[in-house]
């Protein structure tokens, strides 16, 4: 399977559509070239602004940028976006409901060998909070892609986070991305595996893991954690009665704390969720350390196992 | 300086601060002191240096006014109220449920707001983003920021003063209200940001310093900066906190509490009374 990093679709999507429209401007923090902004910089060089290690006025230039017409697409990692930003990300961006597209990369525990410092597990949680937040964690290169181009005609702020490690790729290239809308990646009636960003692929292997010892799980690929879907999730839990909830993030705030939110005030079925248990994270391989806080297929495997057997 | 009628801005900006005490005066809260230090300086700006036309607040190429130093929101409505962005009736129902005037500037619901402010350090950050567009679009525009002396102790401050040196934002000017006060005593009791002057030279800016109450100084300090090619320029307008009540001048108190009747009928003598 070929595997690809989100990030690196996200440099290519900012290419297109700085050909496409001439009102798109990218701005980065002296990480062009791990955040893949620097096709950008190529092609459009004053279209792009480096605004230095210097997070809050990058967002703040950002906003300022929106209110003159332009549609900033403002990267660094997701640690600094939704961390050291977070308070000219709401008062400058989001409470003014600016034309903002914020575009964190590097996000989760697979950025691997820098630890815990760089390992942002709580972006979703501070994203979803924001009033006016759009917020999207695309699953593979494909849908990265389409998730910047979905950005772009959007008009509001939003938030975008994109990985380090290579993934495989789900989807082919006519993959219709809608934001706010769940996509049913496989079938199933046993359970539902909702899953976000890089533990869509993780929960497609359980289904076919599952598969073969006759368990039949559905699986969700929920890219759009604000608005999240609430039909797709009302309709999988009267479907198949269980759900079991994947994130490369704090077990606390993200997808799994969003879908619960959803099941308890319209329709209650045993939930488990899938997450970095509320611990930071440390160096080490993005394997090994997705295997250590219990992110893999098996982790998702042994959940859904549990969840059926009890329900 | 041709065609200027000083004496009119003098008068403008005493409206300006009636507005202000009056405003404050029904809210029950808000920020006079750094409100009324400021006055003369927007009196400039509104009514005779920036282009902008009340009846098309959002006129494209317009010149860009943020006020930084949001919690000096009243100054900023005073100033726009007097100049026709909006009746003057909406300066008593300021900070009221269900009010167009927020407790700080909401670009989204007020006439003339360029940006929401509040949060010390974003407003002047935002301009920098605002100057990059012009310069892009090759707009013949003014940006303008007015920030408190106290406000530059926040670190985005310097980032944004980093970055317009480093873009060569000569169509920006900084303006510092320097009163030497903020909300808990002297500047350079709380934390020392002097010299302020040095401090922006260094990031690459033209630096000119006024007396922030004479309007001639004023003046000449926004000509000087429009002339100024090459690098942003930074007003540091000397003035003083509370400036025409003088109960108030240079009081750290009066930062953030409204005056009650009395004290409001004492203020608004001062300043000539009520028309």
């Amino acid at each position: 399977m070929t595997k690809i990093a989100t990030r690196v679709a996200y440099g290519e999507a900012l290419v297109e559509l700085g050909q496409k429209n001439e009102n798109v401007v990218v701005l980065d923090a002296d990480l062009s070239k791990s955040t893949k902004t620097n096709g950008f910089l190529q092609e459009f060089p004053n279209r792009f602004f480096n605004m230095g290690i210097a997070e809050q006025n990058l967002m703040g230039t950002a906003a300022g940028l929106s209110t003159c017409g332009k549609i900033p697409f403002a990267s660094t990692f997701a640690m600094f976006a939704s961390g050291r930003a977070f308070e000219i990300i709401r008062n400058s961006i989001c409470y003014p409901k600016l034309n903002v597209k914020v575009c964190a990369t590097h996000a989760g525990i697979t950025v691997g060998e820098d630890g815990a410092s760089h390992q942002a597990l709580e972006d979703l949680a501070c994203m979803r909070a924001l009033p006016n937040m759009v917020v999207l964690n695309p699953a593979d290169a494909v849908s990265a892609k389409k998730a910047v181009f979905a950005m772009a005609e959007l008009d509001g702020p939003a938030y975008a986070r994109f990985g380090r490690a290579n993934v495989p790729v789900i989807y082919d290239e006519d993959f219709v991305f809608e934001i706010g809308k769940g996509v049913e990646v496989k079938e199933g009636t046993d359970a539902t595996i909702i899953g976000t960003g890089i533990l869509v692929a993780e929960a497609m292997e359980a289904h076919e893991t599952l598969k073969a010892q006759g368990i039949n799980v559905r699986v969700i690929d929920m890219h759009t954690i604000k608005p999240i879907d609430k039909d797709i999730i009302i309709k999988a839990a009267k479907e198949t009665g269980a759900i079991i909830t994947a994130e490369e993030h704090n077990i606390i705030g993200g997808l799994g704390s969003a879908v619960a939110e959803v099941l308890v005030e319209n329709s209650p079925v045993p939930m488990k969720r899938i997450g970095v248990k509320d611990t930071f994270g440390e160096s080490g391989k993005p394997a090994q350390l997705m295997e250590k806080y219990g992110l893999t297929a098996a982790h998702i495997v042994e959940a859904v196992k549990d969840i059926v057997k009890n329900k | 300086m041709q065609n200027v009628n000083i004496q009119q801005l003098q008068e403008v900006a005493t409206n300006i601060r009636k507005d202000i005490i009056q405003a404050v005066n029904a809210a029950g809260s808000g920020h006079p002191g750094g409100s009324l230090s400021a006055a003369d300086l927007l009196t400039v700006l509104y009514f005779h240096k920036m282009n902008i036309d009340p009846k098309n607040p959002k006129m494209e190429n317009r010149d860009r006014f943020v006020l930084s130093k949001g919690h000096a929101a009243p100054v900023l409505y005073g100033a726009l109220a007097e100049r026709g962005f909006f009746p003057k009736e909406e300066l008593l129902k300021l900070r009221h449920m269900g009010a167009m005037l927020q407790g700080h500037p909401d670009m989204k619901n007020i006439p003339g707001v360029e940006m929401s402010t509040g949060s010390l350090g974003q407003g002047f950050s935002t301009t920098i983003g605002m100057a990059l567009a012009s310069k892009l679009d090759k707009i013949d525009n003014r940006i303008y920021t007015l920030l408190g002396d106290g406000e530059i102790q926040e670190g985005l401050v310097w980032e944004a003063a980093m970055a317009a040196g480093h873009y060569k934002l000569d169509n920006l000017t900084a303006i510092v209200d320097f009163n030497g006060l903020q909300i808990d005593g002297r500047n350079d009791d709380v934390m020392t940001v002097s010299p302020i002057d040095k401090k922006f030279e260094s990031f690459g800016w033209n630096v000119i310093t006024i007396d922030g109450h004479n309007m001639e100084e004023i003046i000449n300090a926004f000509d000087e900066a429009e002339k100024t090619k090459g690098k942003p320029t930074v007003v540091i307008a000397k003035t003083i906190k509370g400036k025409g009540v003088s109960f108030m001048e240079d009081q750290a108190g009066w930062h953030g509490s409204a005056p009650n009747d009395e004290q409001t009928t004492t203020a608004l003598d001062e300043l000539g009374g009520v028309k």
